[in-house]
């Protein structure tokens, strides 16, 4: 019973749990954290639990309601967002797990809105990935982005003015999305995605189509923050708390991402997004733009958690290359990424988190000596760090082999080196840290004999962030080394079989 | 032929990294079972090396597949006759170099001994990874490791030198790492395949201009490990580190590493077939002859005994990979010889200037006289090495350079004869004036005329290394059978054609 209703459970827990939470917070509010670690917890197991059900019987389509699609709501989960389930409820939990003292510290009187906000996000999320109806996603697209606003907004000063940047260029995507919703249902009268799949073939040379196509590739695009569509994400991702910037960079960019591929692969033809319009070759122009900036960017900047949002910027570059490689390897590359970067970028931003709690800066240039003060930290961001360079076996060599694999394929040159390029940008970025972090100048012929110099004590984050931490750092060589298993047994079937 | 399955290999990697982390959980406080740790691991590595030789000298080969990484890679181990010669060389000094270490950290009282063991152990495991790898892929991925795990150990004395020597260092090898990675892509892209296989895998793919291409990215990406000129920049900047980290990882582990992805490449991915066809080694032969003899006239010039022995090595790496140019039977045995041969000389020789650092503070060649008096084990150590990198019988260096001599004959390349004889007199017009002026000479400030070695710690290392020189010169095959395993390898790879 509850294997069988788990699609619906995966949404319905959280959305209900975050209209608790406000209750529970009324009780006592410590247990906000409890309860929402509880409710991800379950969320958690009902993914993993429709994943393994996807992997052994496939595609699991379930009727909301007992409506029969395509005139009910259809929820529809396939290898793809079966593994974009997993990795939502997951870095969630994560997240959540880590932010028991970054809460109570940067926002002592907002715990309870804060939990709220943070589970209603998190059921934004998933449902846009688990639905299977382009007006529902539209709705939970909203509902996620609303929450990211508020989860902006309490941030530190500047956060709500930032946020409000956010939510103009957000409403502006998502008005272009439900436009090419719109359009498609005026053409088609449909909003279920398989049935969409089957009756526009028919329209592919309607303008219309082609009108709704484009406003859902810029729609989206701002969404995932692709160059130059990215000029919220900046200031919104950084000015916002700890946690929330922890919750949103890794996934909001991805979900959208997501719904990039969804669109162009299952709800149109493949060889339509790729041959009606020049999307895939504007596509791929702008991710190499955006991974050459976004890295140029980060160089420029002293805050580690900026630099960071800039190669947050470089990152959806790369999936979205991928994409735009339109290619067997490019593609599975580009899904490869999401899981990874979601990995990496939630590690490093809750190793942001960590030290801003423990040491309040995040300026590089403030970094000396904290390799003493908090080496399990440090050696998280090392790790963290080789993998966005792209050195094995971490995770990001591999996502990385799998583009340029598809970039060679495609004998698009250009590409594979942009990749290449970017790789030395990122360690020139991360090099600089460890630098600050590790490095503690000393005079020529001094050999700062043991025991010499600073003393610095121990002042490691509580281990509620480290666990988080470590279980990323976990992910990080997991999925770098399972790479291709994780290919065989789900990106694979992700896949178009038309490649 | 023989393929067994064993998850020894694998277990040798893994040894290395668990020593690794004991090391680093171990720490500061406990520093007498940490170096024991050191010393455990690389007993227990070297044991587990050694037991995988009498397979290998059978003509089998033993394998090991981690784990399927994408079709027809997969991220595998496979030790053949070159890798366990790799394998042997790296893991056998390393037993010598913790012992030279622990004598020399101490001496010295460095800080951060801790982070010094801990990836002076990440290298090795790397170096045997790499050693064992059975494609382009695996390789690459230690190949990686090895140049991350290093980077701490370039720095390791944090002055400013130290910090831009480091940073040289990663521009030079990250940016390396990435050529190597883009040719590794293609050639899957083109072949789908990135399997070793002995006489090459390329044959038959590809137009000649890509292939032409993808040999050199290769040879430039590894070739900058090697330290071919123009690439070799990083090398003596580097020799900022301290003097094991130069010893064992400048002069075999990171520089032998890239000598091993240049062999790998020429004799194990394009093979001679290709190569000969498209002309190509010609070409590389002419590039590296001109780098051993640049590099030996620039040793002419050095001062700094580490900066000197560090454009050696530069010399001597180049010697090599123009012997495995030279694609004949005897300039490949000769070559692959020669990695071992040049191990021991050489890491004798920075064994020796790291204990006149620390016993004396000198480390420039025109301080050094009179030093043999006070210092004559090591000194004694030293004309040895030297005198055997000159390729002086009876030491080890006679037999590569006989042998590589022979090569430029059977590859009717007289040219290459004569580049070897002139890196020979410069050997000698660079080493034996130090060798003079340290017997010899008066003695100058600092130096006492009666006894007074460095540390037995790092005098019996030393002294053990020259000694081994001395023995492989007169029975190749004594140790290890070295000389089988090289000359079995050059068999197989010649086998095919």
């Amino acid at each position: 019973m509850m294997v069988e209703q788990s699609p619906a459970l995966i949404v319905v827990v959280p959305l209900m749990c975050a209209l608790i939470t406000p209750i529970i917070g009324l009780v006592k509010k410590e247990w906000c954290y409890y309860w929402v670690l509880l409710t991800l917890l379950a969320a958690t197991v009902f993914s993993v639990v429709t994943m393994g059900r996807v992997l052994s019987e496939g595609t699991i389509r379930y009727f909301l309601g007992n409506w029969d699609p395509p005139y009910g709501i259809e929820y529809v989960i396939d290898h793809l967002n079966a593994m974009m389930l997993v990795i939502i409820s997951g870095i969630s939990f994560l997240v959540a797990f880590h932010s028991k003292e970054s809460v109570a510290d940067e926002m002592p009187g907002r715990i309870v809105f804060f939990y709220t906000i943070f589970l209603l996000q998190v059921t934004g999320f998933i449902g846009i990935v688990i639905t299977g109806d382009v007006f529902n996603l539209y709705v939970f697209l909203e509902i996620a982005s609303l929450a990211g606003y508020a989860l902006v907004a309490i941030g530190e000063d500047g956060a709500p003015l930032a946020s409000f940047r956010y939510i103009i260029l957000g409403t502006v995507g998502a008005c272009f999305y439900l436009l090419g919703v719109g359009y498609l249902y005026m053409v088609t009268g449909s909003l279920n995605m398989l049935d969409l799949a089957q009756l526009l073939p028919e329209l592919y040379h309607s303008k219309v189509i082609l009108v709704a196509f484009a406003f859902f590739m810029v729609g989206v695009a701002v969404k995932m923050a692709l160059f130059p569509l990215h000029v919220w994400l900046p200031d919104a991702y950084t000015k916002a708390p700890s946690s929330s910037s922890a919750l949103l960079a890794p996934l909001m960019t991805k979900v959208a991402a997501y719904v990039m591929i969804r669109i162009m692969f299952t709800i149109f033809e493949p060889c339509f997004s790729m041959e009606m319009l020049p999307v895939t070759a504007v596509l791929s122009w702008a991710a190499v733009i955006a991974i050459i900036a976004g890295a140029v960017m980060a160089l420029a900047q002293r805050d580690l958690k900026r630099m960071l949002v800039y190669i947050l910027v470089s990152e959806v570059g790369y999936i979205a290359l991928g994409v735009g490689l339109a290619n067997r390897n490019g593609l599975t590359g580009s899904i490869l990424h999401i899981l990874n970067d979601a990995c990496m970028m939630m590690t490093l931003f809750l190793i942001v988190g960590a030290i801003v709690y423990k040491t309040r800066t995040r300026t590089i240039a403030d970094f000396r000596f904290l390799h003493r003060k908090m080496p399990l930290t440090m050696a998280a961001l090392v790790v963290a760090g080789l993998s966005v360079i792209g050195i094995p076996p971490t995770c990001g060599f591999f996502s990385k082999w799998y583009l340029i694999l598809g970039a060679v394929d495609a004998k698009q040159w250009i590409f594979a080196v942009v990749l290449l390029l970017s790789s030395l940008l990122n360690a020139v970025l991360f090099f600089r840290v460890i630098e600050y972090a590790y490095l503690e100048p000393r005079a020529e012929d001094d050999h700062g004999h043991e025991e010499e110099g600073v003393i610095i004590r121990i002042e490691e984050a509580p281990v509620t962030m480290l666990l988080p931490i470590f279980a990323g750092v976990a992910g990080i060589f997991l999925f770098g080394i399972y790479s291709g298993k994780i290919i065989s047994t789900i990106i694979q079937y992700a896949v178009p079989t038309c490649f | 032929m023989e393929v067994i399955f064993s998850v020894q290999p694998f277990a040798a990697v893994l040894v290395v990294l668990g020593g690794a982390f004991l090391i680093l959980f171990t720490g500061e406080h406990r520093r007498n079972l940490r170096e024991t740790w050191t010393i455990l691991t690389s007993l227990i590595l070297f044991s587990l090396v050694v037991s995988l030789t009498p397979t290998i000298l059978r003509g089998g080969l033993i394998e090991f597949t981690l784990i399927q990484l994408t079709e027809g890679v997969a991220l595998q181990l496979r030790v053949d006759e070159f890798g366990m010669y790799f394998g042997l060389l790296a893991s056998g000094l390393w037993i010598l170099t913790s012992f030279y270490s622990i004598g020399y950290v101490r001496g010295l009282k460095e800080h951060g001994q801790t982070r010094y063991f801990f990836n002076f152990a990440i290298c090795i495991m790397a170096a045997i990874g790499i050693a064992f790898s059975a494609n382009l892929l695996t390789l690459f991925v230690f190949y990686e490791i090895l140049t991350v795990a290093t980077y701490p150990l370039v720095i390791h004395k944090e002055t400013s030198e130290a910090i831009m020597g480091g940073r040289k260092y990663l521009v030079y090898t990250l940016t390396a790492g990435v050529v190597i990675l883009f040719a590794a892509i293609w050639i899957y892209s083109m072949t789908g395949t990135l399997d070793f296989k002995p006489g090459g895998f390329v044959k038959g793919h590809g137009t000649s201009s890509t292939l032409t291409l993808l040999f050199f990215l290769l040879i430039a990406g590894f070739g900058v490990k090697a330290a071919i000129m123009p690439l070799h920049e990083w090398l003596p900047t580097a020799m900022v580190a301290p003097t094991p980290v130069s010893a064992l990882l400048h002069a075999v582990a990171v520089v032998k590493a890239g000598v091993f992805g240049c062999l790998r490449v020429i004799l194990y991915v394009f093979g001679p077939e290709v190569l000969h066809e498209l002309d190509l080694w010609l070409i590389l032969a002419y590039v590296t002859a001109f780098t051993v003899i640049v590099s030996g006239m620039y040793a002419l010039a050095q001062d700094n005994l580490k900066r000197r022995l560090a454009f050696s090595t530069i010399n001597n790496l180049s010697i090599i990979v123009m012997g495995a140019a030279l694609i004949t039977p005897h300039a490949v045995t000769g070559s692959i010889f020669h990695i071992g041969s040049h191990g021991f000389m050489k890491i004798t020789l920075f064994f020796v200037a790291g204990a006149i650092y620390v016993k004396t503070h000198k480390q420039n060649i025109s301080e050094l006289d009179g030093i043999g008096r006070q210092m004559p084990i090591t000194m004694g150590a030293f004309a040895i090495a030297a005198a055997g990198v000159a390729g002086t019988p009876p030491v080890c260096g006679f037999i590569s350079k006989w042998y590589l001599a022979l090569g430029c004959l059977e590859a009717k390349q007289i040219v290459f004869l004569f580049v070897l004889l002139t890196s020979a007199m410069l050997d000698i017009a660079y080493f034996f004036p130090i060798i003079f002026n340290s017997f010899f000479k008066k003695p100058k400030d600092g130096v006492v005329l009666h006894f007074n070695e460095a540390p037995m710690m790092m005098v019996i290392p030393l002294s053990l290394t020259a000694i081994i020189s001395v023995v492989l010169g007169i029975f190749p095959s004594a140790i290890f059978n070295f000389f089988n395993l090289a000359s079995l390898a050059a068999t197989k790879i010649f086998g095919g054609m």
